[in-house]
């Protein structure tokens, strides 16, 4: 019944809508700009449920799908659809920026509306990217949410936020202009900007690795990859909390996204062959970053490294697939599905815990205006139910079984299995150091004693608090305890995906 | 021809325009105080007029008349609106400048009005000298507005260069226009395109003339490396005559191109091809790249026009009818943020504060956040990000490239695009992220506020829905 709702339509214009009006209430009216958009951002999530209702998981089909005439001039078409990728990417959106507009209530007093208009239009063109099924659509939102971004850290960011967002969108902006002119370049070979209809397009060897290395540095820089990893650190640092909650949380899952839905399908053979080189960068993410994230002063900046850390299991987990065919000792091949959906979960729970640790960080934060570990010590001693919560994160970052943390990481090295015996074991050891550094920071920060004054006059969450974070704990722990139906909404998908990745176009 | 053939009705707006320049050239001398009033509501309604007549006359039909001297196509004809609204936006946008300081005279519409039926020849031309005549009409009445204020000592400097280059450009454009008639034997352009055509087209004077025309045509349209004269001409005149130099003259200066080139030269489409793309190149470059290092805002401003200009050449070059299509709607996109862009200046400025620098820009947000908001989505906008105008028009230019295999190109143009982002956001960065330096109210009136939030609104609705704006470009190139 929900099906024949332009379901996607309204999640991605009914927020930008709302922004534009959202600007309109003004410095006076800031407890209703509040409350304008938090409902909105709450009706919003709830129509968003409305797509796992109507969702038929027997299928990669697409689903949702509208599809009108945009400007045939130029040969575009809005063409919107969700499949099993695509869809929890969705509901996490809209899900994560209902926990952006509370953390928002009482921290930000300098011009509220403009900053709430921001985070919702912000919403409406994530979701956009997230179910674009025209290139050019796609590209429209992934490139177009770099202007609400660029104001929320340059406005209400830390002291050095002009360098930091000039940088961030210059990065960004870099990046996708490569895609830009590759798109354009595929336009011209199939007559369309149709994404599924590039997906079966056929390409010359050289055409695909072209097209691949274009795409490859826009998602490189969104995830981000080393070594265009520079400007994600300074960015989460100079960002106020919400921003640095859509970014790790959902704007890094942009570029896992693009990969699923580009890279692999469109450009299967050079994805084959230039496997090495982003398990390469995968595992220089994974171990070299989690070693910098040891030796960060700052909480903010070690949660930066630990999320490249961890997005490099993402990448890992998409591009081993193409090692675990061409092991000899895995001859069936199993194993492809499973890299894949670890990648997946990886996103998902990755989007949920880094959300967590930034906004835990930010409670911590509005209450010290500090985020150097060493104010900070024996916070446990006064804040009680915080620290609580704060070690539940804390253990799904380090994927402690029984928590999100856990599911995806584990899917992967299983994988890695597969392909590669110390290829997995390489990965596996990495667990200890994120270990290393997440537990480190636990004990510097919560546990001990008393260090200061400060920390003895602090206050424990109050309800606002608890509640966005304590929803957070809960689906932590469901995904970690219960995979099962998240994976079984990509399954479908995933099985195709892999299909299509494994084909060779030549 | 004989008299009793002689059809009027195709020019129409021209006598019309050109009847009406002449009354208030009459009038505003005889008005009983000394103001503009009167001459500035006339010649609104003389824009208004001609916009109706316009688009009465508006066919899908090439029509030509005068024996083939004058033509009015879908080009011509959606040229000609958009000029009128343009000039019409600048008229209404200056008055209350150019009154602050004491230089609130009827003459400036009237120049502006002989420029817009300077342009509305050049638009109309299918002849050598038609094209000639309206081109110096339009720069004639153009030197005269940019020495407007002419006790200041930087405006009559920047007159004098205007003037003097100006000059110059159009006589290497008439030299080149007097080989081309020595190599095909005819000044109109069909004839011209259909000697080429027959073999004329090898002939080494039609190059040489090429080459003249081609200098001679972008050195009016301000494209490196001809550009030197134009950061001090926009720098120094009145910035509401700078509002006006920097946006309809643009679009006769595509059409002179598209006349000359596609219409006159279209088979020698291999060699100016070639000749465009280098200056392409070095106007996206330059442009972007020199507008960093500016700390006045209007230069730089100056220094993007150079770059936007790079790209009207990128769609031209393509030499298909969707790359015409696509330069000449990135022609609009860039006349209507342009007029944007220095129309905040107008905004900032009051009398004794010119507010030309960067640093003027700073706080606005505190100082009026529906304005700053206008001032982001025109910035934006300029950069070609997506929700905006600007993008689509990149995008155009860009297909336009890749279609005919010029895909480096593309690629070249988008970073010079990523470069060019940079002061658009140092640009945003000063209006939002800035505590104001001037705290004083904003003086600017009504028109100036009410054009600047339309052509915010515009780059925000053509940013979301461009479709109809697209079909009109595509239909002017028959498409």
């Amino acid at each position: 019944m929900f099906s024949s709702w332009p379901i996607l339509s309204l999640l991605i214009w009914l927020p930008i809508a709302a922004g534009l009006i959202v600007m309109l209430f003004g410095d006076r009216r800031a407890n209703a700009a509040r409350w304008f958009a938090l409902s909105t951002t709450v009706l919003i999530f709830i129509v968003s449920l409305g797509l796992i209702l109507g969702f038929d998981t027997q299928t990669a089909q697409m689903q949702f799908v509208e599809r009108v005439p945009w400007i045939p001039a130029l040969g575009i078409t809005y063409h919107l659809g969700v499949d099993g990728i695509s869809m929890p990417l969705i509901v996490l959106t809209t899900f994560t920026t209902v926990l952006v507009v509370i953390s928002a209530w009482k921290v930000i007093q300098e011009k509220p509306y403009q900053y709430l208009a921001a985070f919702l239009i912000m919403e409406g063109m994530m979701v956009g990217t997230f179910s674009a099924l025209d290139a050019i659509v796609f590209y429209f939102f992934f490139e177009g949410m770099l202007i609400p971004m660029f104001i929320i850290i340059g406005i209400w960011g830390g002291p050095r936020r002009v360098y930091a967002t000039i940088k961030f969108f210059l990065y960004t902006f870099f990046g996708s202009v490569f895609m830009l002119v590759a798109l354009i370049y595929m336009y011209f070979q199939a007559g369309t900007f149709d994404i599924q209809t590039l997906h079966d397009l056929p390409l010359t060897h050289t055409e695909q690795i072209l097209i691949f290395l274009a795409l490859l540095i826009a998602f490189a820089v969104k995830i981000p990859m080393w070594p265009v990893h520079t400007w994600l650190p300074d960015a989460h640092v100079e960002a106020p909390t919400a921003g640095s909650v859509i970014l790790a949380a959902i704007m890094l899952k942009i570029g896992g996204y693009g990969f699923l839905r580009f890279s692999l399908p469109i450009t299967p053979d050079a994805a084959q062959t230039l496997d090495w080189l982003m398990i390469l960068l995968s595992l220089v993410a994974i171990v070299y970053i989690g070693m910098v994230a040891l030796v960060q002063k700052d909480m903010k900046k070690l949660v930066a490294y630990s999320s490249i850390s961890h997005m490099g299991f993402v990448t890992l987990g998409i591009f081993i697939i193409y090692m675990i065919i061409a092991n000899p000792d895995n001859p069936d091949g199993s194993g492809v599905s499973l890299a894949l959906e670890g990648a997946m979960v990886q996103m998902i729970s990755h989007g949920l815990i880094s959300a967590a640790m930034f906004l835990s960080i930010g409670v911590l934060y509005d209450r010290m205006h500090t985020r150097d570990i060493k104010a900070y010590g024996g916070v446990v001693n006064t804040m009680p139910w915080f620290a609580t919560m704060f070690v539940v994160f804390a253990m799904a970052n380090v994927g402690l079984p029984g928590t999100s943390g856990f599911v995806g990481e584990f899917m992967v090295i299983l994988a890695a299995f597969k392909a590669n015996f110390w290829l997995a074991f390489l990965a596996a050891l990495t667990l200890i150091i994120g270990a290393a550094y997440t537990l480190w920071l636990v004990k510097r920060v919560v546990f001990g004693d008393i260090k200061n004054e400060q920390v003895a006059k602090l206050k424990d969450v109050d309800a606002r608090e608890a509640w966005m974070l304590g929803i957070l704990v809960a689906l932590i722990i469901l995904i970690g305890v219960w995979p099962n139906p998240l994976v079984d909404v990509m399954h479908p998908t995933i099985e195709n995906l892999a299909q299509q990745a494994l084909t060779s176009k030549l | 021809m004989n008299l009793a053939s002689l059809n009027l009705q195709p020019v129409l707006p021209e006598i019309v325009l050109a009847v009406m320049a002449c009354v208030i050239l009459l009038v505003d001398p005889f008005m009983p105080r000394r103001g503009s009033l009167v001459s500035y509501i006339l010649s609104l309604g003389t824009l208004a007029a001609l916009f109706l007549i316009t688009l009465l006359q508006m066919s899908d039909t090439v029509r030509l008349s005068f024996a083939g001297m004058v033509v009015n196509d879908p080009m011509a004809d959606l040229m000609k609106l958009t000029i009128y609204v343009l000039v019409a936006a600048v008229f209404v946008m200056s008055r209350q400048y150019l009154k602050e300081r004491g230089i609130d005279k009827g003459e400036y519409y009237m120049l502006g009005l002989f420029a817009v039926l300077g342009m509305m020849i050049t638009v109309s031309a299918n002849h050598l000298l038609l094209l000639y005549l309206g081109l110096e009409l339009m720069s004639l009445a153009l030197y005269a507005m940019a020495a407007f204020k002419r006790d200041d000592g930087r405006a009559s400097e920047a007159a004098m260069k205007y003037f003097i280059l100006g000059a110059l450009a159009s006589g290497i454009l008439l030299y080149g226009m007097s080989l081309i008639y020595g190599a095909t034997g005819s000044f109109e352009l069909t004839a011209i395109a259909a000697a080429a055509a027959e073999g004329a087209a090898d002939d080494i004077v039609l190059k040489a003339a090429l080459v003249l025309v081609v200098v001679g045509a972008v050195f009016k349209l301000g494209v490196a490396p001809f550009h030197m004269w134009l950061p001090d001409v926009y720098e120094g005149a009145p910035t509401a005559v700078t509002l006006f130099l920097a946006a309809a003259p643009k679009i006769a200066g595509l059409a002179l191109l598209i006349r000359l080139l596609v219409d006159g030269l279209g088979p020698m489409l291999a060699d100016w091809q070639a000749m465009l793309i280098v200056v392409a190149m070095l106007s996206m470059a330059i442009g972007n790249l020199v507008a960093i290092a500016q700390t006045s805002f209007k230069r730089m401003l100056t220094y993007s026009t150079i770059g936007h200009v790079g790209f009207i050449l990128l769609g031209l070059l393509a030499g298909t009818a969707e790359g015409y299509s696509a330069a000449l709607f990135y022609t609009i996109a860039y006349a209507i943020m342009t007029i944007g862009g220095f129309g905040i200046i107008l905004l900032l400025a009051r009398q004794g504060h010119e507010a030309e620098q960067l640093d003027d820009l700073k706080g606005l947000n505190d100082r009026s956040p529906a304005m700053a908001f206008v001032f982001l989505l025109l910035m934006f906008s300029m950069a070609g990000i997506p929700f905006t105008f600007g993008f689509w028009a990149k995008l155009a230019v860009l297909q336009a490239v890749v279609d005919v295999g010029l895909w480096w190109l593309a690629l070249f143009a988008v970073i010079t695009a990523v470069i060019g982002a940079y002061y658009y956001l140092r640009a945003v960065k000063l209006v939002y992220f800035d505590k104001p330096v001037d705290q004083q109210p904003l003086q600017a009136d009504s028109n100036v506020r009410g054009v600047l939030v339309i052509s915010g609104a515009i780059m925000l609705i053509f940013g979301l829905y461009p479709t109809s704006l697209t079909v009109l470009t595509a239909s002017a190139f028959g498409l």
